[in-house]
């Protein structure tokens, strides 16, 4: 199995360009879209002149401070990211190092909220930011990133555990109390596992729609994706305004992920399950 | 591990440290969960309006539910969406992670360009995909009138498709778009392959397996707690979408891509009828619990471990 024939090499990478088309195909259709004159837009793919203008059209539009949606965004999804990362990882590390009463009940009853659709809980959840005066404001998303999050609770308690308890027992015995050993020595050596969570926070808050659509009303408090969907709403025809506003909206993904790269495939493999 | 008894005074300074350190978890888990969970399932059994207070009517909520044309369509939609997307979708995952494991040079160029749709997604990733479902000058139809195959339709008597513009092909046109997003499930497949023991199919080979019994007898079985894994979280997704019907159909045409999150959310943001949404929520935690039990039982039968 050491050596594929010549045919078969052959074959794997026809498939493999064939799919990849299929992948990227979204993004191409997209850019073409965006850089093509609005009377280009139908009727040829390929464009005969660039129109870069279209991005300033559809970014300047008076009912759609994209500016100020962009501030939004990124506001909302880095606090919700570092916030959320901090009070999981002292979650996960009291659930794994510290002992207390009640301790591995609690941890089943934080992982068993994961298995409850999110739906369940939105009405509630807004009746109780409603009479907190809180709607079109950030604290819904906010406050409750504050909490924490159990995925990211059991992804740290996992490396936490698999830290050698030496390590701590050593700090310990060098007069640590807990708050330090956590700062100095757990949350520095689990930088990899926090780098992945990271990724997969910013995504989520960065293309989070229902909370936004429920949460935020006034124009000036949406996001890029609740902004975007309203642009919609009016410019829904103009498809070379619309593509050139998804595009913006892309980039700063495509930036971050390219940056961080080798942490994405890493952070993958290490939540694949053996089992 | 030190097993033994503690002096009191030591063990409540333990107890106090340990529920300092996970006191934003077990607050999050009280007001933002376990409260809500509760009043959302105590809800389901009032009418509310969110303004006047709840008054209790019994089972009346789901009695109107079972007569509800909408509600069943919501249903019929979801289930359907789920039966095509969830199969369709881990075949296409593990296809491609097959085809990404070969250690050829260059292949993980491949790998990022299948996980990226994962990343850069979203209302944005999905206005393109409205694009593209156009059905005279998106670019799906285009590649399947460059392949003629849009001709072999018609001859066929099917008809060019009209993806969300038709009420037949509105759901077939969101599972093609899932599919798009298979990256992670491929990762996920990826890792469990990788995680097969190399002598096991050596000893395969040397038994004088061909591929297909390879496959079928030794990376099936292995990858069965994988597969097991993502049917699970896959099932759990499908039932609550929501995001890709809202903002690409509406729900529509004549309600074809009407998700059950869609009614809930009509319900209780545009109709005020929250006790009728928290009956549908609770229908909804009953079904993914169900679901997952039966799975899990099921699993007995096939997943090795």
């Amino acid at each position: 199995m050491d050596r594929y024939s010549k045919i078969r090499i052959l074959g794997v990478y026809t498939v493999l360009i064939g799919l990849s088309c299929f992948f990227l195909l979204p993004f191409c259709w997209m850019v073409l879209t965006a850089i093509k004159p609005p009377s280009e837009t139908f009727s040829q793919i390929l464009p005969s002149t660039i129109q870069l203008s279209n991005f300033r059209e559809a970014l300047t539009q008076s009912t759609f401070p994209f500016g100020r949606f962009f501030f939004n965004t990124t506001f909302l999804t880095v606090f919700c990211t570092t916030a959320s990362l901090f009070a999981s990882s002292l979650a996960a590390f009291g659930f794994a190092r510290l002992r207390f009463f009640g301790r591995d009940v609690i941890f089943m009853a934080l992982l068993s909220t994961m298995m409850v659709p999110a739906m369940v809980m939105m009405i509630p959840t807004f009746f109780l930011f409603q009479k907190l005066n809180w709607i079109d404001t950030f604290l819904p998303f906010m406050i409750p990133a504050l909490c924490g999050n159990p995925f990211q609770v059991f992804f740290l308690r996992q490396f936490f555990l698999s830290l050698p308890e030496d390590l701590f027992d050593a700090a310990r015995i060098d007069g640590c109390n807990s708050f330090q050993i956590y700062l100095n020595i757990a949350l520095p050596l689990c930088r990899p596992a926090l780098a992945t969570l990271a990724i997969f926070g910013f995504l989520f808050f960065w293309n989070d729609f229902i909370g936004p659509l429920v949460y935020l009303h006034s124009i000036e408090n949406r996001t890029l994706a609740l902004g975007l969907y309203s642009f919609q709403g009016v410019h829904g025809t103009s498809w070379h305004l619309m593509m050139a506003a998804s595009l913006v909206t892309i980039i700063p993904v495509f930036i971050v992920f390219f940056a961080l790269q080798k942490y994405f495939t890493r952070g993958i493999v290490l939540t694949g399950l053996k089992g | 591990m030190a097993t033994c008894r503690v002096a009191g005074k030591i063990r409540w300074k333990r107890n106090l440290e340990g529920y300092l350190f996970i006191l934003p978890s077990l607050l999050g888990l009280l007001f933002f969960f376990l409260g809500p969970v509760v009043a959302s399932f105590g809800l389901a059994f009032t009418r509310w309006n969110l303004f006047t207070a709840p008054e209790y009517t019994g089972l009346a909520n789901f009695n109107k539910l079972f007569h509800d044309p909408l509600f069943w369509q919501s249903v019929r939609v979801t289930v359907t969406y789920a039966v095509l997307a969830i199969p369709l979708g881990l075949t296409f995952a593990l296809c491609l992670a097959l085809l990404v494991n070969h250690r050829l040079r260059g292949v993980e160029i491949f790998r990022v360009i299948f996980f990226l749709p994962n990343i850069v997604a979203g209302v944005a990733m999905m206005l393109v995909w409205k694009w593209m479902f156009h059905p005279d000058f998106g670019a799906i139809n285009l590649i399947l009138d460059t392949l003629y195959i849009s001709d072999f339709l018609e001859w066929v008597g099917m008809g060019r498709p009209m993806w969300i513009n038709s009420r037949g092909g509105a759901i077939p046109a969101l599972v093609l778009m899932s599919l798009a997003g298979v990256g992670g499930s491929m990762m996920i497949f990826l890792a469990g392959l990788q995680n097969i023991p190399t002598h096991l199919m050596e000893a395969a080979v040397l038994d004088g397996a061909n591929a297909w019994q390879r496959f079928r007898h030794v990376t099936l079985p292995l990858l069965s707690p994988t597969i097991f894994f993502l049917t699970i979280v896959g099932s759990i997704a499908a039932l609550q979408v929501f995001t890709e019907a809202f903002v690409m159909t509406s729900g529509g045409p004549a309600n074809a891509t009407f998700f059950y999150g869609l009614y809930l959310y009509e319900n209780a943001f545009h109709l005020f009828r929250m006790g009728y949404a928290c009956a549908m929520a609770l229908l909804l935690f009953l079904a993914v619990f169900t679901l997952t039990l039966i799975q899990w039982r099921l699993s007995k039968l096939w997943v090795h471990y």
